[in-house]
């Protein structure tokens, strides 16, 4: 009876490249996601946390 | 630069903020009705509208899309002016979205007890309101980016880019998911069968979780508790991180719903997989929230609101712990179709939605009406009996979970089952269910110690609806970067750029999944044995997905040793190539039914769905007299099978022009089985039974599962 189960995916060739595809995607995004955080600069940091907080008046740059 | 002076809508903050009131007690009490049933299974009987069936998807849709729906509504139309500092884009596209809302949420009350569903979890609605939803939900999202494009504030925080991932992915979700052909105003069949069916379901129903339940109120975490505090999130950082890796990895998360179920193995383990991931954005986020108090705990001990967050965060990190940990097969084992999951739902809806909902209510209700609130002193007590109530609701369900998991697996030294009958296992954990209805009442006191609070607050308040504001309005500066701006913060004040790669992140995960189980029709093994069903058990099926049988016997036996002995054969993916919708199930309140077929005879059935009680004294399954007296609508029929055959079910014509011949004919034969039994000649002879919507069914439960052992005996 298992061969009802065992040979899902035998007919695709090359199954094993989206498992694949989705790891490399998912770490490259990452990487560089986390990368650009660490790099960002404390004092825009603080500004933007600031937002929700009353009497936050600089709304036009902190670029 | 001049300042400029406008007016943030405060109205239909407050219009949401009532809805949700209104719809939360409502919620909850529907679900406190579903509790009781459970204890008194007789105490709605012969009410079709009232039954378990029906009543539970009113209750998951009235708690998720009204309650926490319009909670988030408020916070976002809070939130968002604020921000941006500016007001929502158009009055009327915000009054357009709550009435909408709120007539959409009508219309599932009304037809979820009429029996008018898709039987597909949290997305039981049929096709006419699945299409008006569409449309209120694109209201919204022109007004939420419309707003961002008028604000007056640069940079775009965090809080709504969390907004932006729901508006986006629900969006996709819900389209994807609800994709069904109709067959009349008020039934449709999906154009996924089977296998597929269940990956796109659970493809949706986890996210709706993700993306309704958590995002949005991840982004009210991120305004409202530094809001509430006065004081900054404790890492922006740490936000940026959990908001990315949080869209990009929730996404992939479905198929742990489908664990040793007739999924492809492969996809189960990429579930599992990123499953086991989220903790780390979770719990990254939950962290992020709880520390923001740093320095302002003593805050926590005088406001009730800030108790109400704490414990909220907290919530979301039990369940979020408790989720990946649920996704490993080994749990998932003995956790799916317990309570387990039943209680690890609700630490989430009670303490993480309900308890943030309740916070930002009591905070805002001081604000909208900008008075002092009515009573502390009653918002700490319905703080304790709520966090009473979570507790008394989650404890006894683990309990519950954990007994009836182990006696179902329970052999006897001689390679039987212990506990043969499963209704032991159900008597079993019955005190379980009653310390579970104990709790949820405590829990819906307190909600209505709230309601009343926010009554007696508004009546003491102001009834200035608007609050007037000055902001200077924002510099043109070139669409791009300017030359010592960093990329992200380039990306964030691009709207609808960030949106796009938004939508790109999430869609990866669902194509990646998806598409190889859509395109290749070969992978799933075909089953010749396996045929259509017949018209009358086409009929049957359909009111088996009314009367939502399906909210408590499961149709998935999976491949253990336990349930092999206890149901049959385990389930293949081979055998629902003609099942639309995909009728597995979640919960296995009662046992799994998909080798029921040729189990009991068809008396058996017959008086088993008159009343439980007669043939398993002490079920607590309801009674379905009706079924006995209401005839059965076969005006459909044909249009039923034609729709199939549009979605690739192979009915020859001919079976199509027969349809009511044969069906008659079935019909007639099953009425022939029941009158063998003297009893049933003596109480029903005179009723034509063969008409009645009670043999449909009769005929469907027969067939279940029969297909594969028709095989084999051809085999040998």
């Amino acid at each position: 009876m298992l061969r009802f189960i065992k040979h899902h995916f035998d007919s695709i060739d090359d199954v094993e490249i989206y498992p694949i595809i989705s790891l490399i995607l998912f770490f490259t995004v990452f990487i560089t996601m986390l990368f650009y955080v660490l790099k960002m600069p404390k004092k825009n940091l603080e500004e933007i946390s600031n937002m929700p907080l009353e009497g936050n008046e600089n709304n036009n740059d902190y670029e | 630069m001049k300042k400029e002076q406008f007016y943030y809508d405060n109205k239909i903050v407050k219009m949401f903020l009532i809805a949700t009131i209104v719809w939360g007690v409502v919620g909850m009490l529907v679900g406190l009705l579903v509790a009781f049933l459970f204890i008194f299974p007789n105490y709605m009987e012969g009410i079709s509208w009232l039954s378990f069936g029906r009543l539970r998807p009113l209750h998951t849709n009235a708690v998720i899309f009204a309650f926490v729906g319009n909670s988030i509504f408020m916070g976002i139309y809070y939130s968002m002016q604020r921000l941006l500092k500016a007001r929502m884009f158009s009055d009327v596209l915000s009054k357009i979205h709550f009435w909408g809302w709120q007539l959409i949420i009508v219309a599932a009350a009304i037809t979820l007890p009429l029996g008018l569903t898709s039987s597909k979890e949290y997305a039981e609605l049929e096709w006419p309101i699945d299409i008006a939803i569409t449309l209120i939900w694109v209201v919204m999202g022109i007004n939420m980016i419309g707003t961002i494009l008028k604000r007056r504030q640069r940079h775009i925080y965090v809080a709504i880019w969390f907004y932006l991932a729901t508006l986006i992915t629900v969006a996709v979700l819900h389209i994807f998911n609800n994709l069904e052909l109709p067959v009349s105003a008020f039934k449709s069949y999906s154009i996924y069968a089977g296998v597929q069916d269940a990956m796109v379901q659970w493809w949706y129903g986890h996210n709706a979780v993700a993306f309704f339940l958590t995002t949005p109120v991840l982004g009210l975490m991120y305004y409202f508790v530094p809001k509430v505090a006065n004081r900054p999130v404790y890492s922006y950082r740490l936000s940026i991180v959990h908001f990315w890796s949080l869209i990009f990895l929730y996404i992939w998360a479905g198929p742990h719903h489908l664990l040793y179920t007739a999924l492809p193995e492969w996809a189960q383990n990429l579930g599992t997989v990123f499953s086991v991931m989220l903790i780390f954005p979770s719990w990254g986020g939950m962290i992020n929230g709880l520390l923001t108090l740093r320095g302002a705990w003593d805050k926590v001990r005088e406001n009730p609101v800030l108790k109400f967050f704490v414990v909220a965060i907290t919530g979301y990190g039990m369940s979020t712990f408790e989720g990946p940990m649920l996704s490993f097969k080994t749990l998932n084992a003995i956790g799916h179709y317990t309570d387990w999951i039943i209680a690890h739902v609700h630490i989430g809806a009670l303490a993480w939605n309900g308890f943030m909902a309740a916070g930002i209510i009591y905070w805002l209700a001081s604000k909208l009406w900008k008075t002092e609130l009515f009573s502390k002193k009653l918002a700490n007590t319905h703080f304790w009996l709520g966090t009473l109530g979570i507790l008394f609701y989650a404890i006894p369900l683990y309990v519950a979970g954990f007994t009836q998991a182990s006696m179902w697996k329970q052999f006897n030294p001689d390679g039987t089952l212990v506990y043969g009958n499963f209704l032991e296992t159900v008597t079993q954990i019955m005190p379980m269910y009653m310390m579970r209805a104990f709790g949820g009442t405590l829990y819906l006191a307190g909600f209505i110690l709230l309601a009343y609070n926010v009554y007696k607050t508004a009546k003491a308040g102001s009834t200035v609806q608007d609050e007037l504001v000055e902001a200077a309005p924002l510099k043109q500066i070139s669409p791009s970067r300017a030359p010592n701006e960093k990329w992200h913060s380039w990306l964030e004040r691009r709207t609808v750029l960030f949106t796009i790669l938004t939508t790109v992140a999430v869609l990866i995960g669902g194509a990646v999944e998806i598409i190889p189980l859509l395109t290749v029709p070969s992978n799933i093994p075909v089953i010749s044995s396996v045929k259509p069903y017949t018209p009358l058990e086409l009929e049957g099926r359909d009111i088996y997905i009314r009367e939502g049988c399906n909210n408590c016997h499961s149709q998935m036996i999976r491949p253990f040793r336990s349930e092999v002995e206890r149901y049959g054969e385990y389930s293949k993916a081979g055998e629902f190539v003609y099942d639309r919708p995909f009728l597995w199930g979640s919960r296995r309140t009662g046992p799994d039914v998909h080798r029921i077929g040729g189990k009991y005879n068809d008396n058996w059935h017959f008086n088993h769905m008159y009343d439980p009680r007669l043939t398993s004294p002490g079920s607590i399954m309801p009674s379905y007299p009706w079924l006995l007296t209401s005839d059965l609508d076969v005006s459909d029929t044909e249009a039923k099978m034609n729709a199939m055959v549009t979605l690739g079910v192979p009915y020859t014509q001919f079976e199509i022009d027969k349809a009511l011949f044969l069906l008659r004919n079935q019909a007639e034969e099953i009425e022939q089985n029941l009158r063998q039994d003297p009893e049933f000649v003596k109480n029903y002879g005179e009723s034509n039974m063969q008409n009645k919507e009670i043999v449909a069914l009769i005929a469907y439960l027969q067939r279940l599962g029969t297909d594969i052992k028709k095989g084999e005996t051809a085999q040998n």
